[in-house]
């Protein structure tokens, strides 16, 4: 069992500091944002967290991926360099730099191997491929994009060095909905091409539905609920789940 | 940006396009002056002092009966060049010290901030004053220490701008994928700052212009008998009446130069 | 649905929206038709760009920039708004047409006090009310739109309130001049999903009780579905379709309606599959 894990979080407790901080106290006050997160994942599966603002979600993904280091607890992880694609593709995409450059610095720092410019303009061809942006856009600013191309491209630079994990950080909710459409079904195909793990952040139950095998409810930094997603969804037992599934009109 | 476009966004930019005439043109006489000047630059003539404007000395002559124009020719070179390499140092430094500051944060930026602020406190003609005593006068002398008092205002200025791009997705994206810090703050963070950083150069290459004509005119500058801007407003002050044109002509071509800056900066800042 | 001119409060016909920024003219709305009954909800749906917001702010006479021009008729109470002067335009500005955005973060003033911006529109409009009464006025509606402990609020600042709340507070502001007319802008789109729900639910009540007809703004199909009688599905400036909301839905009839209701994912729980 333990060798078809790819991430196992145990007893995760995270900490923010108080910004507010009075000019004379010496006490550096935390603000704790999750309290005793557990959680496993296996191989190849897709595990949604869902959630309003302000249930810790993104503060998970920030700890998984390491960019907030202050925490207590495990984070186990079966690969290294877990990537994420963020929710705002018009404020993660760097505007000074053009798109080829964009995907090809991951393979620029990589310090595991040095790629040689051959090899670093095939790979962004393929990635451009996957991504299904024609090539002509290697030469374009992320600014002259759409929203939906702009994600494509995020999902790109997180694919270019064929992550085991993908941590997808409500990859769809600044995007129209016939877009979002097209970028779940672009996530599903790279998950099921790849067998790409995924983490799916999501406020959408619906969405949350559509691609998730297992669903983590969480609320005020606490997972309330989890489980298979139809389970959950069909015999919701708490009751903050039961609210949610009723305001996105499914029970 | 292809041609066309060019040509209506300078069009559509009367700044622009007023800041580029007057620096070309202040640019050419410079350039000329290298290679040909209407007079020696530093041949007296005894019997042609203090004349007004001519067709043989369009600017006049000074009180020893130079050609003022082949002067000025020669000045603006030397007072360009201080500006430049004031802005470089300044801008340079500046830059440095603002985007690590800005980018590291905490204790480090605590106590270097406060030491620009302090330098920032100062007046900077007074702080090259202080510097200029403590290291002597004469050009190379003047240019690092206005390069030093000029300093704080970009470190300001980057600083505050780093800190607003630190925390933007696109560089949390690229820590991710393993960005080291300082190809994170120079190939990452600092060409999203260039088009600010570009039009406080240029307001910056204005005050090195005022600034070298202040202390030239103090006459902490250049030294005899190769003169800048300021340093020949400062020896025609005392003909101000007899001979208008010998403190004019060079007054003219600061102020055309400070303007050119302006609208260079000012264009700059507008720019699509 | 058939109705009699009496029962019309709003007939916008033929509005035609085009910006001047750059060298050739944009069209942002073109050919846009809406009749709105007394006490009727209709949904405007549509992508960004797709015009939905334009018209709106159109409608509620707000825009007013120079590189624009319109044409088309916007009659309300007798009035084409897009002609008459902008003297009569403000009398109805927050009085009998109110508008509410998306943002409930910045569409408050964040020095002033609740009570105040509550007040507002009836300091502007209706100055013969004595200061008790508009203060009086303004707590029973923040109860009104649910805030429990409206005294409370009414001495608050915005940033001592959540999004729900703030937007609560901006429905109260937009109401209590009772409008013939609210136009909602997206309202619900920055808010949690819970918090949503209540919103509409808000505006449910707001509309069976005070009779005020709105115009609801959003690129959220089911929300419409839940909330709207009647639906017009915008594309790039153009209306492609409009008519009852759950005809609509069973029926769509111009593809990109299809799309957009194909884009909204499925849900079934009820057969076994796995």
């Amino acid at each position: 069992m333990s060798e078809e894990m790819v991430l196992r979080v145990n007893d995760l407790n995270v900490f923010y500091k108080n910004r507010k901080r009075k000019l004379f106290s010496k006490k550096n006050k935390k603000i704790q944002a999750l309290f005793d997160v557990n959680l496993t994942m296996e191989e190849g599966e897709v595990l949604a967290i869902a959630g309003e603002s302000g249930s810790g979600k993104s503060t998970l993904a920030r700890a998984i991926v390491g960019i907030n280091k202050d925490y207590q607890g495990q984070i186990w992880q079966k690969y290294d360099r877990p990537q994420m694609v963020f929710q705002d593709p018009y404020s993660s995409l760097n505007p000074a730099k053009k798109i080829g450059w964009l995907l090809a610095e991951p393979l620029r720092v990589d310090k595991d191997r040095k790629w040689t410019k051959e090899e670093i303009d095939q790979r962004v061809k393929e990635i451009m491929e996957e991504i299904e942006l024609p090539l002509s856009m290697l030469d374009r600013y992320p600014a002259q994009l759409s929203g939906g191309q702009r994600q494509r491209v995020c999902i790109g630079m997180a694919l270019m060095r064929s992550p085991k994990l993908l941590i997808a950080d409500e990859p769809v909710s600044a995007l129209d909905v016939t877009i979002q459409a097209q970028i779940l079904e672009l996530l599903e195909n790279l998950h099921k091409k790849h067998g790409i793990s995924i983490i799916f952040i999501s406020h959408d139950l619906r969405v949350v539905y559509q691609i998730s095998d297992h669903v983590l409810i969480m609320k005020d930094g606490r997972v309330v609920e989890e489980g298979p997603t139809r389970q959950v969804y069909k015999n919701p037992k708490h009751d903050y789940t039961k609210q949610l599934l009723k305001a996105a009109g499914i029970a | 940006m292809n041609k066309s476009q060019f040509k209506r966004n300078l069009r559509d930019n009367p700044y622009l396009l007023a800041g580029m005439i007057i620096i070309g043109l202040v640019l050419l006489m410079i350039i000329v002056g290298l290679f040909w000047t209407p007079y020696d630059t530093t041949a007296m003539n005894a019997s042609e002092k203090l004349q007004g404007i001519s067709l043989r000395h369009i600017m006049g002559t000074d009180n020893m009966g130079r050609d003022v124009f082949s002067r000025v020719m020669y000045g603006s070179r030397i007072t360009l060049l201080i500006a430049i390499g004031t802005v470089f140092i300044g801008a340079g430094l500046g830059t440095i010290i603002g985007a690590v500051t800005g980018y590291f944060g905490g204790m480090l930026d605590e106590v270097v901030m406060r030491v620009v602020d302090a330098l920032f406190a100062f007046p900077s003609i007074l702080l090259a004053l202080v510097i200029v005593s403590v290291f002597g006068t004469g050009w190379i002398q003047l240019l690092i220490s206005l390069g030093i008092a000029f300093m704080p205002s970009f470190a300001r200025i980057v600083r505050g701008e780093v800190l607003r791009c630190k925390n933007m997705d696109y560089v949390e994206n690229a820590r991710l994928q393993g960005v080291s810090n300082l190809r994170m703050i120079f190939v990452h963070i600092l060409p999203n700052i260039k088009g600010v950083l570009a039009s406080s150069i240029l307001i910056g290459f204005n005050n090195a212009v005022l600034a070298e004509a202040g202390l030239s005119y103090l006459g902490v500058g250049s030294q005899p008998p190769y003169a800048s801007l300021g340093k020949m407003l400062s020896d025609a002050q005392q003909y101000m009446f007899t001979t208008p044109s010998y403190v004019l002509c060079p007054g003219i071509v600061i102020v055309l130069m400070v303007l050119g800056f302006a609208f260079l900066g000012e264009g700059i800042s507008r720019w699509k | 649905m058939e109705m009699s001119s009496n029962d019309i409060i709003l007939d916008v016909t033929d509005l035609h929206i085009e910006f001047h920024d750059h060298d050739k003219p944009e069209v942002a709305v073109e050919d846009f038709d809406l009749m709105l009954g007394r006490g009727e909800i209709v949904g405007i749906v549509g992508e960004s760009g797709s015009g939905k917001s334009m018209s709106a702010l159109a409608i509620a006479g707000l825009l007013n920039r120079k590189s624009l021009t319109k044409s088309g008729r916007i009659m309300f109470d007798g009035t084409d708004l897009l002609t008459c002067d902008r003297k009569s335009l403000r009398s109805y500005q927050g009085d009998e047409i109110s508008i509410i955005f998306q943002e409930p973060m910045t569409s408050l003033n964040p020095v002033k006090r609740i009570g105040w911006q509550v007040e507002e529109p009836l300091f502007i409009h209706h100055q013969e009310i004595p200061k008790e009464e508009r203060k009086k006025r303004a707590i029973g509606m923040l109860k009104a739109v649910g805030l429990d402990k409206a005294e409370d609020v009414y001495n608050m600042y915005p940033h001592e309130l959540s999004g729900g709340m703030r937007q609560r507070v901006m429905i109260a502001a937009a109401m209590i001049g009772d409008p013939k007319i609210l136009i909602a802008d997206e309202p619900t789109t920055a808010l949690d999903v819970t918090v949503q729900a209540q919103i509409v639910e808000l505006l449910k009540k707001l509309n069976k009780e005070m009779h005020t007809s709105i115009i609801f703004i959003s690129h959220d199909l089911s929300l419409v579905n839940q909330l709207c009688q009647r639906v017009i599905v915008m594309q790039q400036g153009n209306i492609v379709e409009s008519g009852r909301t759950s005809e609509v839905f069973a029926n769509p009839r111009d593809p990109y309606t299809k799309k957009l209701i194909a884009a909204i994912p499925k849900i079934d729980l009820s057969d076994d599959r796995d």
